[in-house]
């Protein structure tokens, strides 16, 4: 029996770089806020006083400049963890992502490759000024050459930052910051990972599988209770990863139910749900017994947050999305 | 060597190929062999073009005029210490031991091209302007992490320092101190947008003094000159003792005598007489010159290394050309560590139709 430590999902992720940082000395976290001030959702708090300013660096305030001096350090066989205070600011680092993070294995023909993993907390429901609040994992997702992972779980959120720390290939790691105290859990004190690219079932269920990630885990689950009380069962699926797609769990749990609906907050149009959609179609067309639904986001810039709330998928949005699939 | 007024511009070698400067501790063969890699990499120059026109290699950016900015910088570089190139340094790589062969590839459109040999520290190729300085300035950091002591040396264009990117790299680079020289080779154009449409400053070195480095103007058209600011900078960087910061911001005066790559028509933007007057600066003509005055060339030399370095283009070529089409599974092969199932799939799916319908169906004439 290991011992464990009960944790909110940030709390979980600064353990996380903790475990990290411990077991391998290529490992630096940096940007902006991270050092002394223990980043401001305290993702790093602690780790400037246990492992120092040359691993856990306070940069000046430049997001190319961060990702693409973490560039540079993991071309040279480092594993830096460079952090974007909100995915909403990683857009002055875009091109670096783009152009360089998840392209240079390739143009190297493999010589340099980049085990680094930009961590941004994402998402909405904060109550956060504007550019707080975004999904934008479709944005990398598209990106070939970048594995973009997303968790919903303190345990989950540990393991599978261990996994990205560790992993040969560069990792965006979106942190759904709506749950960073939502809830704890018992996590494991020892590093551990969870992989990357493979989808969890986090309820069972034969009428409807659910597909979701990120913070509208908990709603989707809320709203599958409602309905199971109705005598609908929903299988509900969380991604964790959204690149690569687990493309078996996604073609299992439809085909196990013949309806499909995918919850994501981001915007609708060119958002993840068109791509299960599609994946579906490609894999599984014969299984199908009903139009996939897709509720999302609208396709509006984020609004501030008097309205947040409206543009949220929430339980009642989600539940209607299922009842939609289930009574075609 | 960094005490100087940043217009205070370093010269070794007037125009006629005299001594005004200090002139660099170099053997006599060293000269000479500098001076035959400015010859390489002119030759190089024309011929790529001429591979080009001939629809034998695709847009290729040229380099004459600008000899002695990248052979007496890169002849500054220990073995040890990296090169981080935009996509104009094919004579600076080639000094730093990227093949000819390479570079030719890489503007064939081979990706295989970028891949240098393991012990040749070159970055590879960065197109977008001003984004590999934030890598050199992370890799410089990365090394003095980690307690090594090699240098940085990051080649980019005037046109480059208007870039968010050269800001944020240099700007890394002065607080966290790092051993990275980064060198602007300022060549007067950025395709056509002229130096003073990039900044009010009057000169680009002086830029070094808001990140609280050295900043130095060197004529680029002097590779002795080059070869002993670049030289300077480089000990700097690797030395953390030293009483200054290490980082450096050489502006390497000079000018591209051609195009900006082969699909751009210059003659459009700039005179002749503009381009002719700096043709009086040639930097190969002016090493010439000063060496065949100190009597370590003479006509019987130079007509040695006119055939050897025509051979050596040509061999190039030769190897360049045989090299096959690569198999479209190169396509995938270095995408991810390990494939992704998803993409095993789309190669699967791909090569099982080019199985059936055969090559042709797939490639243009």
């Amino acid at each position: 029996m290991t011992d464990t430590q009960n944790l909110t999902l940030v709390q979980a992720v600064r353990d996380g770089l903790h475990s990290e940082l411990r077991e391998d000395d290529d490992v630096v976290v940096m940007g902006q806020d991270v050092g002394k001030n223990g980043g401001v959702f305290r993702a790093t708090e602690g780790l400037y006083d246990e492992f120092g300013g040359d691993r856990v660096i306070d940069t000046p305030l430049a997001e190319s400049g961060i990702v693409g001096t973490a560039v540079g350090m993991a071309a040279m066989g480092m594993r830096p963890v460079p952090e974007i205070q909100f995915s909403g600011f990683m857009y002055p680092g875009f091109d670096q992502i783009v152009s360089h993070m998840a392209r240079f294995r390739t143009r190297s023909r493999g010589r340099f490759t980049l085990p680094m993993t930009l961590r941004a907390p994402y998402g909405g429901g904060i109550r956060a000024p504007e550019h707080h609040s975004e999904s934008k994992e479709a944005f990398y997702a598209h990106e070939a050459g970048l594995k973009v992972v997303i968790p919903s779980t303190p345990y989950e959120a540990k393991g599978l930052l261990a996994a990205s720390i560790r992993d040969p290939d560069p990792v965006v790691f979106l942190e759904p910051k709506l749950i960073y105290r939502a809830f704890r859990e018992q996590v494991p004190e020892e590093p551990y990972t969870v992989p990357i690219g493979e989808a969890a079932t986090r309820r069972e269920g034969d009428d409807v599988a659910v597909f979701t990630y990120g913070a509208m885990t908990r709603p989707t689950l809320e709203a599958a209770e409602t309905l199971g009380e109705e005598g609908i069962e929903c299988e509900v699926v969380d991604l964790r990863t959204v690149s690569p797609l687990d493309r078996e769990a996604i073609v299992e749990a439809f085909e196990k139910t013949g309806r499909a609906v995918v919850v994501h907050e981001a915007p609708k149009t060119g958002g993840l749900a068109g791509e299960i959609t599609a994946i579906l179609q490609e894999e599984a067309l014969l299984y199908q017994e009903a139009p996939i639904g897709r509720v999302a986001g609208f396709d509006v810039p984020y609004p501030l947050y008097a309205l947040e709330d409206y543009y949220l998928p929430s339980a009642a949005r989600i539940e209607d999305g299922i009842l939609e699939a289930v009574e075609f | 060597m960094f005490d100087r007024a940043y217009d205070d511009t370093v010269r070794v070698l007037d125009e006629d190929g005299e001594a005004v400067g200090d002139v660099p501790d170099l053997d006599d063969e060293s000269l000479v062999e500098m001076y035959r890699h400015m010859r390489l990499a002119r030759h190089f120059d024309g011929r790529a073009v001429s591979l080009q026109r001939q629809g034998r290699m695709g847009t290729y950016p040229p380099l004459s005029g600008q000899e002695g900015a990248q052979i007496g910088s890169a002849y500054a570089l220990d073995d040890d210490d990296w090169m981080v190139p935009s996509y104009r340094e094919h004579g600076a790589a080639l000094v730093h031991g990227l093949p000819l062969k390479q570079t030719l590839l890489y503007w064939m459109g081979h990706e295989d091209g970028n891949n240098a040999p393991p012990d040749v520290n070159v970055f590879p190729v960065a197109v977008p302007i001003a984004s590999q300085i934030p890598h050199a300035t992370g890799a410089a950091w990365a090394s003095k992490l980690r307690g090594e002591d090699d240098a940085f040396l990051c080649y980019f264009g005037d046109g480059a320092t208007s870039e968010g990117d050269f800001h944020e790299g240099v700007n890394f680079a002065g607080v966290f101190d790092t051993p990275t020289v980064f060198f602007c080779n300022n060549n007067q154009w950025a395709i056509s947008v002229p130096r003073e449409r990039q900044t009010r400053s009057a000169t680009l070195a002086q830029k070094a003094e808001a990140y609280g480095i050295d900043g130095v103007q060197v004529d680029g058209m002097d590779p002795l000159a080059v070869y002993s600011v670049t030289t300077a900078a480089l000990e700097k960087a690797r030395d953390p003792d030293a009483d200054r910061p290490r980082p450096t911001l050489i502006e390497a005066v000079q000018y591209r005598f051609g195009a900006h790559t082969t699909a751009d028509d210059p003659t459009v933007y700039r005179d002749d007489d503009e381009v002719e007057r700096w043709k009086r600066k040639d930097p190969i003509d002016r090493l010439e010159s000063y060496l065949r005055g100190e009597g370590i060339l003479d006509d019987e030399r130079v007509a040695e290394i006119e055939s050897s370095v025509e051979g050596q283009v040509a061999d190039a070529i030769d190897a360049a050309e045989s090299m096959a089409r690569p198999d479209p599974r190169e396509l995938f092969e270095h995408a991810y560590a390990e494939l992704p199932p998803e993409l095993e799939r789309q190669y699967e799916e791909f090569a099982a139709l080019r199985d059936e319908r055969g090559d042709a169906a797939f490639l243009e004439d």
